[in-house]
């Protein structure tokens, strides 16, 4: 058996009390896409953010490759080549797409000046290749459509070579054929051997694009299934009852 | 690449978005010469006088030194209420510091050539370590920027009265008060040599630009539009040095001048002010923070913080340490402007820079900078310092009431406010 890419062992975190992810285990093989459902407030979202660096967990460990891992802030995270898409896209809405691109890793000139052209460049290249429409490079992000500005937030994954991906709800504010093209990049990234994490509360996305699916419920993990051995009904079940499909747990 | 060169981003493009022209720079620089204008008929002339704007370039420095800092504080989201204060503290520190500490305590002879520097060093050292400060309890201690820096406002003023006990120190050092204006200038021809400096500069950076979007296969101005754009940099900084030149030293002054050198002051001889260091301060000040906006990463996550501080901090910016150093840039400009300030007026009394926290903030936000955060300029703030020292300027020649002018000011900061949100309504620009 291979080497997980990531193993997220008794993960726990507390809020003031309340326990949003509890005693929580999920891992993520090469070229595999997890998805993790569960209801608002289930805990997936903070699961990840403590993968992303964005969140440090009370207790538990993270093993990446097999090697205990210490993420406690994004930088960390960025150093495991873990990329986030987040729900919320985190984009400065004042800047320009290449800005967004290459925030917190800017392209410099040999005098150490940003390069805002060579950044430009680059993110028009990328952008070619992920989403050929997209032509509204001098603008801040704030005056670009939905799916266009989903489209920068994966760009910026995507471009810096991840191995270990975290979507969160990345189809949630797009039309129908942005959807299939980001079905169409999961697809091809799998193919690259990237571990993609996910998030989703759509049922369906979680049938059609994922390998397996973790369910989680109040903060526990409910189980982890493969998504061919299960029906819809079976995820929904989990999903609602808490409870894991009977024979398959 | 080779299918996104062939599209040329927009073909038919607006005249004026074709040239690429900030509109808001446009509104400022006309709001400008109408004041000039205006005042200038009111007055007879003597409003555009060589003389008076000399004087008002000297006055306008002070406040536009720290307003380029406070577009950086104001971007982030944050605000400092204390710059006057800590004008008057880093004041008073150089005041001791040349008139009392050097010389009696480490046995300097007034007038030593090492006074100057050596106060000059601590005014600015006090005053980044005071806002290094500031920024400390507002990014770690999570303390909010106005509450830190108003109790900054009313602990600093009073800390300095402490340390002079309450005197108006006064001569300050001879070196020192070169930094005031009017006693230190360049002269007529080092003023040229500097503008001719300046222009090349100026037009470079313009090449430099172009060449490098050609480079990349981006969109250019029109050949014509650039051009016209540098002649319009280079008539400004010429036409500058010139008015600075044009405004003669006194008779009296030219004697003294000469006297001090030995000689006598030659029949018919005159020579001109040329630029003030006071303003080569504020010119280099207006580069580099203009540099650190738009060409460092240090500007680059100021304004993604102040877009979105959440995903700066996600992609990996220490957002902590960058408000440490956005108010202890801060705080070195107000030690800068101290210099500046209490040269300009040869002593340090303890009221200097009374609210000069207010003139400074309506400076940058008069010019542009959106109180939100994440958008800003600082030739907007260096604008926006300017007009509002040539309303309170032209309004005391033309002999308007003291209470009156500050009433017309605050209509005009509010005004100059609406406007602004008109113009983000209007054309959805940030």
């Amino acid at each position: 058996m291979t080497t997980p890419l990531v193993e997220m062992r008794d993960i726990s975190i507390a809020f003031g009390g309340v326990h949003a992810v509890d005693h929580v285990s999920v891992d993520l093989f090469p070229g595999e896409v997890v998805g993790l459902l569960g209801h608002n407030g289930a805990g997936k979202s903070t699961l990840i953010k403590i993968l992303s660096g964005a969140y440090r967990a009370d207790s538990g460990e993270i093993r990446i490759n097999g090697e205990k891992a210490e993420i406690s802030n994004p930088r960390d995270a960025r150093a495991y080549k873990i990329e986030t898409i987040y729900q919320t896209l985190a984009l400065a809405d004042n800047l320009d797409a290449a800005s967004n691109l290459f925030l917190g890793r800017e392209l410099v000139t040999p005098f150490g000046m940003v390069d805002d052209d060579a950044m430009e460049a680059e993110t028009r290249k990328i952008m070619a290749r992920l989403n050929p429409n997209f032509r509204k490079f001098n603008v801040p992000v704030s005056a670009l459509s939905g799916g266009q500005r989903q489209s920068v937030a994966i760009a910026r994954a995507v471009y810096f070579d991840a191995k270990i991906l975290i979507m969160d709800e990345p189809t949630a504010a797009l039309g129908p054929h942005e959807t299939q093209m980001v079905a169409e990049l999961i697809q091809q990234l799998k193919a690259q051997g990237i571990g993609i994490f996910l998030i989703s509360h759509d049922i369906h996305d979680v049938m059609k694009l994922c390998d397996r699916a973790s369910v989680m419920k109040n903060g526990k993990l409910v189980g982890t299934v493969n998504v061919e051995d299960v029906t819809d009904d079976d995820l929904l079940g989990m999903i609602i009852l808490g409870k894991p499909p009977a024979g398959t747990a | 690449m080779a299918e996104i060169s062939q599209n040329p981003v927009q073909k038919r493009r607006g005249l004026i978005e074709s040239l690429d022209i900030d509109m808001r720079l446009v509104g400022m620089i006309g709001a400008l010469v109408l004041i000039s204008l205006a005042f200038n008929l009111a007055t007879g002339g003597a409003y555009l006088s060589p003389r008076n704007i000399f004087n008002l370039t000297i006055q306008t420095v002070s406040v536009a030194i720290m307003a380029t800092g406070m577009v950086f504080v104001i971007v982030t989201r944050n605000i400092d209420l204390s710059v006057g204060a800590l004008l008057a503290i880093c004041s008073a520190m150089m005041a001791m510091t040349q008139a009392r500490w050097l010389p009696g305590m480490l046995g300097l002879e007034l007038g030593s050539p090492l006074i100057a520097p050596l106060t000059v060093v601590v005014g600015l050292v006090t005053g980044t370590l005071i806002g290094a400060m500031n920024g400390w309890l507002v990014g770690y201690q999570l303390i909010p920027a106005f509450i830190v820096t108003l109790g900054g406002f009313l602990i600093w003023r009073f800390a300095g009265w402490y340390l002079t006990s309450g005197q108006t120190i006064a001569p300050l050092d001879q070196t020192f008060l070169l930094f005031g204006g009017a006693e230190g200038t360049l002269g007529e021809t080092w003023s040229w040599i500097l503008g001719l400096a300046l222009s090349l500069v100026a037009l470079w950076a313009i090449w430099s630009a172009r060449r490098s979007k050609l480079a990349h296969d981006f969109p250019v101005k029109p050949l014509g539009a650039e051009l016209a754009l540098a002649g319009m940099a280079v008539a400004a900084i010429l036409g500058f040095v010139a008015i600075l030149n044009a405004y003669a030293i006194p008779k009296g002054k030219l004697r003294r001048l000469f006297e001090a050198q030995g000689m006598e002051l030659p029949e018919g001889y005159s020579a001109g002010h040329g630029l003030p260091y006071s303003v080569l301060i504020l010119i280099l000040v207006a580069v580099v923070m203009t540099v650190i906006a738009r060409r460092t990463r240090l500007g680059r996550y100021i304004f993604a913080t102040g877009g979105n501080p959440d995903a700066a901090e996600l992609s990996g910016i220490n957002t902590r340490l960058l408000t440490v150093k956005v108010f202890a840039l801060m705080g070195f400009l107000c030690g800068l402007s101290a210099v500046v300030a209490s040269a300009r007026l040869q002593s340090h009394a303890n009221d200097i820079g009374t609210l000069d926290e207010l003139r400074v903030i309506a400076a940058a936000v008069i010019g542009g900078t959106a109180l939100a955060g994440g958008s800003g300029t600082i030739y907007g703030a260096i604008l926006g310092a300017l007009i509002m020292q040539s309303l309170a300027s032209g309004m005391g020649m033309v002999g308007v009431d003291s209470p009156l002018q500050n009433i017309v000011v605050g209509a005009v900061l509010v005004f100059a406010v609406w406007i602004d949100i008109q113009y983000r309504k209007r054309w959805g620009k940030t």
